[in-house]
């Protein structure tokens, strides 16, 4: 971890804690102010929850011209991507990717060529529909890994942050607590529940808010379509392809759409927002990573629209191939930031009940 | 000399909390609005950026405020701090129309929250502003801009033009040029002169260099002192200031609340000669900060230095500037310049004047007082002597001043000669009306809410 971030985070939050006024915001203030002293993981755990609504930032009357020059937003941003590449297993491929678009621009060219590779030397052993183009044996032995080894990842690292910040033994009510707020995004509409603050200065909006429900939910819908479809195929021998009004296709579709519209828009509200309230140097990451994520959901609902015409099988390729990229990355890119979300979430729910 | 080409009815001079709420009130009127702001954008919204809360009557719970708070006792409460020096007329207005401020408040886009950690004993009087004072400011000039009040930052008005029963020009500098404009009518909101260190030099005297002001540097009174040369009526004390006791290390201006300092009950507060001065325990600190104010800006070189053990590191907020730490007395005064022999001194004597300490109770006023001790020390006294031992400067922080435009139950302002009929003033700038002496927490918010809606109406109803 960088000390400098981390010590610059610590002197803005003894600021913060003498004045309080942002304690209606979210989560992060009054977890700061129930400590006198922070140590190095307490800074970790406040970077983690902090989900750069701004808010504080725009209320702050201390922020620069003033000498205090508080930048909380941004302070916690760096030190919460210092922390997620420092937690990072295997340690030196993460810190590429949270701050190069271009390596994962890279990454994806790579995993289109793979899956091109694979389609060509593997090939089919007489399937339907996508299986005639890949096997659905060669299917789950390239994704099988892909998808295990980076929860593998992230499980080590999220064992250093639990450590890091003192978590205790989890309770049910802890998660269930935590998943309420995320479900919700709770710390993106402020106390007051009017949104952030984010594309147009000190205005309240409920514009991130409502994108990144669009993000999240369509990215679970298409998980839960995959999730759907591989039951589908081992427990009930019902094998692809699959008919639009089943659930893997109703599930994929609206997913799709929504992911790759949340995408888009995230691009254009980030656009629109001050880099100087985050963290300047993850721009190209940030941006990168969620480029592919929507590049997941376009191309698959154009591999979807297309299925049947002789394009089909370099779809296949490049949507498994960004499929793949986009797994393998997750440890290592901001899709990480959705399960220190959580860690941190349920460590702050401990912290209410006292532990 | 330029002359603004476009035609304003109302000119409202200021860009804080009282300034906003008459210029939103006389824009709903329809009435073409301008507001000359001498700050910078960034540094807008005078002392209202450093505020948080707002004192409000109310019959039944309202908003986030709890129970009830008659008009009686809000009164009662602003006659203890004030000692009397309240016209009475004007401050139950304030406090009668501030039951409606509230939802007017959140309908023009501010938000409440319940109070503060720490501050729970405000949580029936006083609503708080979720963000604080800036985020009322910010949330004030968004509804502006869609009412079609134009603003004007690092406009800086010079001089209005008096003749006669009425304001004729106003002149102010902007990006470096001097301009002139006629408007109908005038609001002056632009607060005290707290910043303008000569003023309160020659008001308080030498001492008045080493004060520390706590908000806003852009408040110097300068429209003050042009009106009040013209013989516009005056009210309060010309040569008294609102001052509290803070951290000595706080910026000259803007340190604003996080600067504040709550140890002293639980110290000895030494001079310069390490003498002690006054008894820190006399009563729970909220009820004798600004005490403390007047206390260091009587001592020499206008500071004070705060002494505590650890035992007593956890019992108050923490403050923005880690104490100096020493393993001895000793050592503590040489890191503060003071004479190490003498602090010891009166650190032992202090010391040896503690009685019983076992009904000491940090929250209350739990009677540990020393024996024959002058001065005395009359609640939480508890001998200093687990290191590692702590120390703080004290300075004194200037919050406002008293001396401001005399105003009616319309907000209007006058000479001699009777009201002056196109000039009106809200918030601190006439504040002096209502808190002659002493501070109530929250009220500067009330008046100016009350009094620059009451302006803001009367002018527009003027101009219209």
């Amino acid at each position: 971890m960088q000390t400098e971030l981390i010590q610059e985070a610590r002197r803005q939050a003894e600021i913060c804690n003498a004045c309080r006024y942002c304690e209606g915001y979210c989560s992060v203030f009054p977890s700061l102010h129930a400590e006198r002293a922070f140590s190095d993981g307490d800074i970790t755990q406040l970077a983690n929850l902090c989900h750069n609504c701004r808010g504080c930032y725009y209320a702050c009357q201390y922020t620069a011209p003033h000498e205090f020059d508080l930048n909380l937003p941004k302070a916690l941003a760096e030190v919460r991507r210092d922390s997620w590449e420092s937690y990072a297993w295997p340690g030196p491929l993460a810190r590429r990717f949270h701050t190069h678009g271009g390596a994962i621009a890279l990454a994806l060219v790579i995993g289109f060529a793979v899956l091109f590779w694979a389609i060509r030397a593997i090939g089919s052993s007489g399937g339907e529909g996508f299986y005639a183009v890949l096997s659905h044996n060669a299917m789950v032995a390239i994704f099988a890994p892909a998808f295990l080894l980076p929860l593998f990842s992230i499980g080590i690292s999220l064992r250093r942050y639990w450590r890091d910040v003192g978590g205790k033994p989890v309770q049910i009510t802890d998660v269930t607590a935590a998943f309420k707020r995320a479900g919700k995004m709770q710390d993106l509409a402020a106390g007051h529940g009017d949104g952030c603050n984010f594309e147009d200065e000190d205005r309240f909006s409920q514009g991130r808010r409502h994108i990144h429900q669009a993000v999240m939910y369509g990215f679970l819908m298409c998980f839960a379509s995959t999730s759907v479809a591989t039951v589908m195929h081992y427990v009930f021998g019902l094998h692809a392809p699959y008919g639009f009004w089943s659930l893997p296709k109703l599930f994929g579709v609206s997913g799709g759409i929504l992911l790759t519209l949340g995408c888009v828009g995230m691009v254009v509200l980030k656009q629109k927002s001050d880099r100087n309230l985050g963290d300047p140097s993850a721009w190209g990451g940030d941006i990168g990573f969620i480029l592919l994520l929507g590049f997941v959901g376009f191309s698959g609902l154009v591999l979807y629209a297309l299925g049947s015409t002789s394009l089909m099988p370099a779809l296949l390729a490049i949507h498994l191939g960004a499929v793949l990229t986009f797994f393998l990355l997750t440890p290592y890119t901001k899709m990480a930031h959705g399960f220190y979300r959580l860690a941190a979430l349920i460590r702050d729910a401990q912290r209410k009940r006292g532990v | 000399m330029a002359t603004q080409t476009e035609a304003y009815d109302i000119a409202v001079i200021g860009g804080g909390n009282a300034a906003l709420c008459a210029a939103m009130t006389a824009a709903e009127t329809g009435a073409r609005v301008l507001i000359l702001e001498t700050a910078p954008k960034p540094y807008r919204g005078g002392n209202s950026r450093h505020t948080r809360n707002f004192r409000c009557m109310h019959k039944a719970p309202l908003g986030p405020l709890i129970e009830d708070y008659s008009e009686e006792e809000y009164l009662s409460d602003l006659l203890k701090v004030t000692g009397g020096k309240t016209d009475e007329h004007l401050a139950r207005l304030a406090i009668r129309t501030s039951e409606e401020c509230l939802p007017w408040m959140e309908e023009h886009g501010v938000r409440f929250q319940p109070s503060l950690s720490g501050t729970l004993s405000l949580a029936r009087t006083n609503a708080f502003f979720m963000g604080g004072g800036k985020s009322l400011v910010n949330a004030y000039y968004r509804t502006a801009a869609r009412l079609g009040v134009d603003v004007l930052y690092e406009a800086a008005v010079t001089h209005l033009e008096l003749n006669g029963d009425r304001v004729e020009w106003l002149d102010y500098t902007y990006e470096g040029q001097s301009h002139r404009i006629k408007p109908k009518a005038v609001i002056v909101a632009s607060g005290g002169f707290q910043a303008d260190t000569d003023w309160l030099t020659r008001a308080w005297g030498e001492p008045a260099k080493n004060f520390l002001i706590r908000g806003t540097p852009y408040n110097r009174g300068v429209v003050l002192a042009d009106l009040l040369n013209q013989g516009v009526d005056s009210v309060g004390d010309p040569t008294q200031c609102h001052a509290v006791a803070i951290d000595g290390r706080a910026p000259k201006f803007d340190g604003g609340i996080v600067t504040r300092l709550d140890c002293v009950p639980f110290s000895i507060v030494v001079n310069k000669d390490a003498d002690r001065f006054y008894d820190e325990g006399e009563d729970v600190w909220p009820k004798r900060y600004a005490i403390w104010g007047r206390l260091v800006a009587a001592q020499p070189d206008q500071v004070g230095y705060v002494i505590i053990d650890s035992k007593s590191l956890n019992l108050f907020m923490p403050s923005v500037f880690p104490p100096l730490k020493a393993d001895t007395v000793a050592e503590l005064a040489g890191m503060m310049g003071l004479p190490a022999d003498r602090l010891c001194k009166t650190v032992s004597e202090f010391n040896e004047a503690c009685g019983d300490t076992s009904d000491f109770h940090p929250t209350e006023l739990d009677g540990v007082a020393t024996n024959g001790l002058t001065p005395p020390k009359t609640n939480w006294a508890r001998p200093i002597t687990e290191p590692p031992f702590y120390g703080y400067s004290l300075r004194t922080g200037v919050t406002f001043t008293y001396l401001g435009l005399k105003v009616d139950d319309t907000a209007q302002c006058s000479t001699a000669n009777g009201k002056i009929k196109n000039l009106w003033a809200a918030g601190e700038t006439m504040a002096g009306s209502i808190l002659g002496q002493g501070y109530l927490a929250g009220f500067g918010m009330t008046i100016g809410t009350v009094f620059g809606r009451i302006a803001g109406r009367e002018a527009a109803a003027y101009a219209n």
